[in-house]
C-alpha cells in the first residue's frame, strides 16, 4: 500500500502487522469517508504522540489533504528556536604538557589522561574501544517487591505453601525482605557547538550505559530542543549506535538554550516519572545562552525531583577551572557532584560516583 | 456486545447519554476496539477523561468493569489469581479429623476452584461481558506487561492445576498510561492506540454542563475559557477536565454567578496544584486571561 510506504518514509512505525490492522479497522468503517480513513489509519498505524504530527502530515500528502479533521490541540512537540551560537572557543585547545608524561607510563595510561578533544586518529579508536568497556551501574534502592531472604519478617505465603507441599506438618518458616533495584540514570547530554569535541565520547559512555542495563537507563540530548536517543543507544554495536543517534539528532553542535531544553525535558519526561528518585547526569560545559535564572529553576526542579544529580564538566579538568560561567553559577547551589568529563580516566571516576551514589 | 452500536456515532451518542462527550476520533477508537476485539491503549494528560471513558464504556455496554490498578511491583498474584492458603490448610485438617485416606482425591479437592480467589484479570475473563481497565499500565514494571501481552493475546488464563479458563466473551480492554515510562512497543503493537487531547472550549463547556448543570451558565463558559488559556500559559501541571470540574464546583459553592479576580485567586487551588504555578498565574496571566 502506497499510504504505508509514504509513512514510512516520513517516520511512522507502519509494520506490516499495522497495516493490516488498518485495513481490518477500514473493514468496520466507511472506506469512503476520509474522516474514517483518517482514523483508522491514526488508531493503528501510531504508537506514540511524536507519530501524529508525522502522520498528519502524510496523510495530507498521499490524501490531497482532503477529509483530514482540522488539527487538533496535542501534546506539545518541542521545539525551541535555534539560536545562533558566537563561534566560542569549543575547549579544544590544546593542554600541551599533559600529553607528555613519564615515559615509563603504559600507552593506555597516558591515554587515559589525555583530554579527548586533543587525540588523533588512532588515538581516538583506541579511547573509544576502551570506553566501550566501561560498564556504568546505578546504585540499588529498596522496592515494593519482596523476594525470599534468609532473614526477615515471616513471609506467611510461602510458609503456608511449605506446610501444604508436606501435607499439612508445620515446617522452617519462610521468611521475606523487600528487594532491591538498580535505580534509573538519565543521561542529559549537551550537544551544542561548544561541547562538540566531547559529545562523540559522552554519547559512547551513555551507549555503554545503556548496554550494561538496557531498561534502566534513558538518554536525552539538549541543544536547540530536546532528543530521545535511548531506543538509537540500545543497538548493540556501538558505531552503528552512534550514526543511529546522530541521525536523530537534528541540532548537533547547533546552539544551546540549556534552562529551555532542560524544562522540555522535564515536562515532558522528568516530572511524569523519567527523573523520580532517579540518578541523574548532566552533560555539559554550562555555556548558557538564554536566561541563567531560567537553568537555576530548573536545575533546582531536577534536584527535587532526582535522587543525585550529578554535574560533568569538561572544563574542570583544565587547571585553574572555576565555575564562573553565569549557567554554572546558577545551577551550582542544587547539584550534588561536579565531576570532570573530558578523558577517559575522568569517566572512569564518573562510573564510580555514579555507583556510589 | 452491543448490536445497538452500529457506527462510531452511534456509539458516541451511546455514551453521551451515560454523561461521558467523547470527541469522533475517542468514538471511533472505542468503536473498532469493540468490533475488532483488540485492546484501546489511551495516552493523555492526567485529568483527561481516559479512566471515565472506561467506566462510561461499561455502563452503555451493560458489562462488568473490573479494574486494575497497576503500581510497580504488580505481578501475577495481585493481577490474575492467587490459592487461598489458608483454607486450604483447614480444609486438610479437617479432612485429616474425618479420618480422610485417600491422598490422590484429598489433593484434588485441595485445588478446587472455590480455594481460588480471583483476581481483576481472571475475573473479567470469567464474567462475561466485561470492561477490563488497566489502569496506569505505565507505572507497573516491564516484566508485567510481557505478561499482560501474554494474556491479551489469547483472552483465557491457565491455571496449572485446574486447567485453561477461556472469556465466553472476549472483554473490552481499556489500557491507560500518563506516560511516565515508555511502554514497550510489542504490547502497543497489539493495540488500538489514541492520544487523548484536551477538550476544545465548546466540548468542555459542554461536559460541565452536562456534569454540573446546577452551576451558572455563566461561570461554566468563563472556567472553561480560563481553563483553556491555563493550558497554554506553559505550567508545570497543566488543569485538565478534572480540575476545570473542581473549580466550577469550588465556585458555584462560594456562590459566585461568574468569574472575577477576587473569587479566582481564592479558589485557585482547584485547578492548580502546584505552587510555583499558582504564584506564577497569580502574578502575571490571570487577570490578562480573566479580562480577556
Amino acid at each position: 500500500m502506497g499510504f504505508a510506504r509514504t509513512l514510512r518514509h516520513a517516520g511512522v512505525p507502519a509494520t506490516p502487522d499495522r497495516v493490516q490492522a488498518m485495513v481490518v479497522a477500514l473493514g468496520h468503517l466507511d472506506v469512503a469517508s476520509p474522516a474514517d480513513t483518517y482514523w483508522a489509519g491514526r488508531l493503528t498505524l501510531c504508537g506514540d504522540p511524536a507519530d501524529l504530527d508525522r502522520y498528519d502530515a502524510a496523510f495530507a500528502a498521499y490524501f490531497g489533504g482532503a477529509g483530514a479533521p482540522a488539527p487538533r490541540p496535542r501534546p506539545a512537540a518541542v521545539r525551541l528556536r535555534a539560536v545562533p551560537l558566537d563561534d566560542r572557543d569549543g575547549g579544544g585547545a590544546d593542554p600541551g604538557d599533559g600529553s607528555t608524561r613519564t615515559t615509563l607510563a603504559s600507552r593506555q595510561e597516558v591515554l587515559r589522561h589525555r583530554d579527548v578533544s586533543t587525540l588523533s586518529a588512532a588515538e581516538r579508536d583506541e579511547v573509544r574501544r576502551l570506553l566501550a568497556l566501561l560498564a556504568p551501574q546505578v546504585g540499588r534502592r529498596r522496592t515494593r517487591r519482596y523476594g525470599p531472604a534468609s532473614r526477615g519478617a515471616v513471609d506467611l505465603e510461602r510458609t503456608v505453601r511449605r506446610m501444604l507441599h508436606q501435607g499439612g506438618e508445620p515446617s522452617r518458616l519462610a521468611r521475606r525482605a523487600r528487594r532491591r533495584k538498580p535505580r534509573r540514570l538519565v543521561l542529559l547530554a549537551d550537544v551544542s557547538g561548544s561541547m562538540e569535541p566531547y559529545a562523540d565520547a559522552l554519547l559512547r559512555f551513555a551507549h555503554a550505559a545503556v548496554r550494561v542495563t538496557p531498561f534502566n537507563v534513558e538518554v536525552f540530548t539538549l541543544g536547540t530542543r530536546l532528543t530521545r536517543v535511548t531506543r538509537e543507544l540500545r543497538r548493540r554495536d556501538p558505531d552503528a549506535a552512534l550514526e543511529a543517534a546522530g541521525a536523530a539528532i537534528p541540532d548537533w553542535s547547533g546552539g544551546t538554550r540549556l534552562g529551555d531544553a532542560l524544562k522540555a525535558f522535564l515536562d515532558q519526561w522528568g516530572q511524569r516519572g523519567a527523573a523520580r528518585g532517579a540518578v541523574v547526569v548532566l552533560c555539559s560545559d554550562g555555556w548558557e545562552r538564554g536566561d541563567p535564572t531560567l537553568l537555576g529553576e530548573q536545575v533546582a526542579r531536577l534536584a527535587r525531583l532526582a535522587h543525585t544529580v550529578i554535574w560533568v564538566n569538561p572544563h574542570r579538568g583544565k587547571p585553574g577551572y572555576e565555575p564562573v560561567t553565569g549557567g554554572m553559577v546558577a545551577a551550582l547551589p542544587h547539584i550534588d557532584h561536579l565531576v570532570a568529563g573530558h578523558n577517559l580516566a575522568a569517566l572512569e571516576q564518573l562510573v564510580r560516583v555514579i555507583g556510589q551514589s | 456486545m452491543d448490536a445497538a452500536v452500529t457506527d462510531p456515532a452511534a456509539l458516541a451518542a451511546a455514551l453521551d447519554r451515560t454523561g461521558y462527550l467523547p470527541d469522533e476520533g475517542l468514538a471511533t477508537a472505542a468503536f473498532l476496539a469493540l468490533r475488532m476485539h483488540r485492546p484501546l491503549f489511551l495516552e493523555g494528560d492526567p485529568g483527561v477523561g481516559k479512566t471515565s471513558l472506561a467506566t462510561a464504556l461499561a455502563e452503555v455496554l451493560d458489562a462488568r468493569l473490573v479494574r486494575l490498578q497497576c503500581y510497580e511491583g504488580i505481578d501475577a498474584a495481585q493481577a490474575l489469581y492467587d490459592w487461598d492458603f489458608p483454607r486450604q490448610v483447614l480444609h486438610l485438617r479437617a479432612a485429616e479429623t474425618a479420618g480422610h485416606r485417600d491422598a490422590d482425591e484429598l489433593e484434588r479437592s485441595l485445588y478446587d476452584r472455590r480455594f481460588l480467589v480471583a483476581r481483576p484479570i481472571l475475573q473479567a475473563i470469567e464474567h462475561a461481558p466485561s470492561v477490563l481497565l488497566v489502569d496506569e499500565i505505565d507505572r507497573a514494571d516491564d516484566e508485567f506487561e510481557a505478561f499482560l501481552l501474554e494474556v491479551l493475546a489469547d483472552n483465557a488464563v491457565t491455571i496449572p492445576e485446574i486447567g485453561t479458563i477461556r472469556a465466553s466473551t472476549p472483554p473490552l480492554v481499556v489500557l491507560t498510561s500518563n506516560r511516565t515510562r515508555e511502554v514497550h512497543d510489542a504490547l502497543k503493537r497489539r493495540c488500538l492506540y489514541h492520544w487523548v487531547a484536551h477538550p476544545t472550549y465548546e466540548r468542555e463547556v459542554a461536559i460541565l454542563r452536562r456534569r454540573q448543570p446546577e452551576v451558572a451558565e455563566r461561570l461554566t463558559r468563563d472556567v472553561a475559557r480560563v481553563t483553556a488559556g491555563l493550558r497554554e500559559a506553559d505550567l508545570l501541571k497543566p488543569p485538565g477536565v478534572a480540575e476545570s470540574l473542581d473549580w466550577a464546583q469550588a465556585l458555584h459553592l462560594l456562590g459566585a454567578r461568574s468569574l472575577d479576580v477576587e473569587n479566582a485567586a481564592a479558589t485557585l487551588g482547584a485547578v492548580l496544584k502546584y505552587h510555583e504555578d499558582a504564584v506564577r498565574v497569580r502574578e502575571t496571566v490571570l487577570a490578562e486571561l480573566i479580562g480577556a
